[in-house]
């Protein structure tokens, strides 16, 4: 009896796994953080997107995106996952202490594991990692300033005190070394529009003089602006912001003369970590390892392939 | 010995309180002259108003936590609650100004009435505004009273929730007034001026001077600080206290809802991290202007002058260049404190 029934499903199986040659099954898990901020609405937005081009463009592949609120909710969607068959997972983790472990459980399981931006750990465990360039973001941003400021006094709005502003500043920096741009002054504005507002105020007070600002950021940059018109100063050349949101796209578009760029630190880099991870089961190319996205520089030029106009951020 | 006490006391008990409640002005000439000696820029009458100006949001919604903490409660909730209201206040002036197919039945019925003008849009808007923060006050007021839980976790909840619907409304994006006309015609609201005065001071003036008279002139006021100073005693005095207290959380709702009037003509725009950690700064400047946070006093000008305290504490830390960008937010702590203990010792010379 069992011996038949035995029989019975490996013919089952033999039928199935020949038409599994020509109709493939692949579940790729993508995990990514809710949408607390803009930034992270982007991520959302660009995965979701994503998910609908790859799943008809390869077909018999699903693709289930998961959101969390946070780190230990993230490392239970992560289990809760990792019940159904999934072949690889895509991750973005909220924070690397706390993910770097139940990534490590998936991976035991054979899963095809890729990181997105914020490391783990261990690298050991991931076979693909997809991330942005944060000092090469500074730098990008300062030799704007070095080839269209060429000299002046600028001033530098940071975000919240994390290695991720210290890099981008520090290479900021770096990169203005031995040129006429002169940083002036530097404070803390949290990527925060109403906090950008108030110290670009004070700025505006504090120097008679200032040619150009980098607000390291579209939100920060925003706050900036308002000031400079309320103040109706006319010293302020440009004001230079970076993450690409798209109200800041648009107006590099349209050739606004004090948004005249921006630099990019795409939360479309989800999309290239799926389509990677997608593409490791459909090609025969080799896939694994690390892809450092460019910081790149958008000006009016480039702006459209930055432009998502549906994207909440 | 006892005789010259008994004789000395009446005299001690006139200056007194005049000293306490001076305390605040005090600690606010000290941070003027301080200001003065780091920047030849401080004293200038453009920054001196834009910091009067931008502590309007925050002197608007610590008058409201003055009642709230008079009658010995808190609220945590204001910040996430102004970040709610100023984003359904940004998305209902869209919807009215410019109802399409996705726009809410309700909202398209209310763009019928108003009309679909500029006009019709922000009066919908701050309409709207203002009844939702009276709402969310209430709520706060009406758990804390009839659930009886401790407004500290009445109040950390609904911040969760305000901020989160805020987070869901904004798809973690941001909220932006779409209507360039609107945005033009609203702006002046906080970059405008009245005889010469920045409008969100006039407003502010006029929200603390309303405040005052409630809270000092009318029987509401004095069942807020009977409550705050002893519940009990309050009771058997007849005080109707679920009313006074749910009253006073209503209020708080309704200086939010000013606040954000005031606050969305500034950037056009809402995000989720609008109004982060504004609770902090009210409280903050409600016990600067010298009220107890265990209840029981409430002093509105002390509140206001606190708020723009802090605003001034920031401002000179930005204006200065000894102190480095890594150290500011240890600066200003340890300003504030001197403040305090200053005015403390003040006080206790009695």
């Amino acid at each position: 009896m069992k011996k038949t029934i035995g029989l019975g499903l490996a013919a089952l199986a033999l039928s199935a796994g020949a038409a599994l040659a020509q109709q493939k099954s692949v579940t790729v898990a993508v995990s990514i953080p809710a949408a607390t901020h803009g930034w992270t609405g982007g991520v959302v937005y660009h995965a979701e997107e994503t998910a609908k081009l790859l799943e008809k463009g390869y077909p018999g592949l699903k693709v289930i995106v998961k959101t969390s609120p946070n780190g230990a909710a993230q490392a239970n969607a992560l289990e809760d996952l990792m019940t159904q068959k999934v072949d690889a997972l895509v991750v973005l983790p909220f924070n690397s202490d706390e993910l770097t472990n139940p990534v490590r459980e998936v991976k035991k399981r054979g899963t095809f594991i890729t990181v997105v931006d914020r490391g783990l750990k261990d690298p050991a465990i991931q076979d693909v990692y997809v991330a942005g360039n944060n000092p090469e973001f500074g730098r990008v941003a300062g030799k704007y300033f070095v080839d269209n400021l060429k000299s002046g006094n600028v001033v530098v709005f940071r975000g919240i005190p994390t290695v991720i502003d210290e890099e981008r500043v520090s290479n900021f920096e770096k990169a203005l070394e031995g040129s006429g741009v002169k940083v002036i002054d530097k404070q803390y504005a949290n990527w925060n529009r109403d906090d950008a507002f108030r110290v670009m105020q004070d700025f505006l007070q504090k120097h008679p003089k200032i040619d150009a600002v980098w607000a390291s950021d579209d939100d920060m940059a925003l706050g900036v602006m308002e000031a400079i018109r309320q103040s109706k100063r006319e010293d302020v050349k440009f004001v230079l912001g970076g993450a690409g949101m798209k109200e800041m796209i648009k107006r590099v578009m349209d050739g606004d003369k004090m948004i005249p760029a921006d630099v990019s630190y795409p939360p479309s880099m989800i999309s290239t970590a799926m389509g990677v991870t997608a593409a490791h089961f459909y090609s025969n190319a080799p896939m694994r390892g690390t892809y450092v996205l460019n910081a790149q520089l958008i000006t009016k030029e480039n702006a459209k392939e930055h432009y998502f106009p549906n994207s909440p951020f | 010995m006892t005789d010259t006490a008994l004789a000395t006391a009446p005299a001690r008990r006139w200056t007194m309180p005049d000293l306490t409640a001076l305390s605040p002005f005090i600690a606010l000439a000290a941070l003027l002259l301080l200001g003065a000696l780091v920047s030849d820029r401080f004293l200038t009458y453009d920054n001196l108003v834009n910091v009067a100006t931008r502590s309007a949001f925050i002197a608007i919604i610590a008058v409201g936590a003055t009642f709230v903490i008079a009658s010995a409660g808190l609220d945590l909730s204001v910040g996430s609650m102004a970040a709610l209201v100023a984003g359904v206040m940004i998305f209902v002036m869209n919807a009215v100004g410019a109802p399409g197919a996705a726009t809410p039945g309700f909202l398209a019925a209310l763009s019928g009435i108003v009309g679909t003008s500029p006009t019709g849009a922000l009066v919908a808007g701050v309409g709207i505004a203002l009844i939702l923060s009276v709402l969310c006050g209430l709520a706060n007021g009406l758990v804390v009273t009839y659930g009886r839980i401790e407004p500290f976790i009445v109040t950390l909840g609904t911040m969760g929730i305000f901020r989160a619907l805020i987070v869901w409304l904004a798809a973690g994006g941001t909220i932006t007034m779409r209507s360039f006309e609107l945005r033009e015609a609203y702006r002046p609201v906080y970059f405008g001026t009245l005889l010469g005065i920045p409008i969100p001071i006039v407003v502010f003036l006029a929200v603390a001077l309303v405040g005052a008279v409630v809270l000092y002139k009318t029987a509401f006021g004095r069942h807020i600080v009977a409550l705050g100073s002893n519940e009990d005693v309050a009771r058997y005095s007849g005080v109707p206290i679920d009313r006074v207290r749910i009253l006073a959380y209503a209020i708080q709702g309704l200086c939010v809802g000013i606040a954000v009037l005031v606050y969305v003509p500034r950037l056009g725009s809402a995000t989720p991290t609008t109004g982060l950690l504004w609770e902090l700064q009210a409280i903050t400047a409600v016990v600067i202007g010298g009220t107890a946070l265990k209840g029981g006093t409430g002093r509105i000008w002390g509140t206001v002058v606190g708020a723009v305290i802090l605003e001034l504490v920031a401002n000179i830390m930005v204006l200065s260049s000894l102190v480095s960008e890594y150290l500011v937010g240890a600066v200003q702590g340890a300003i504030i404190i001197v403040a305090m203990l200053v005015q403390r010792s003040l006080q206790r010379r009695r």
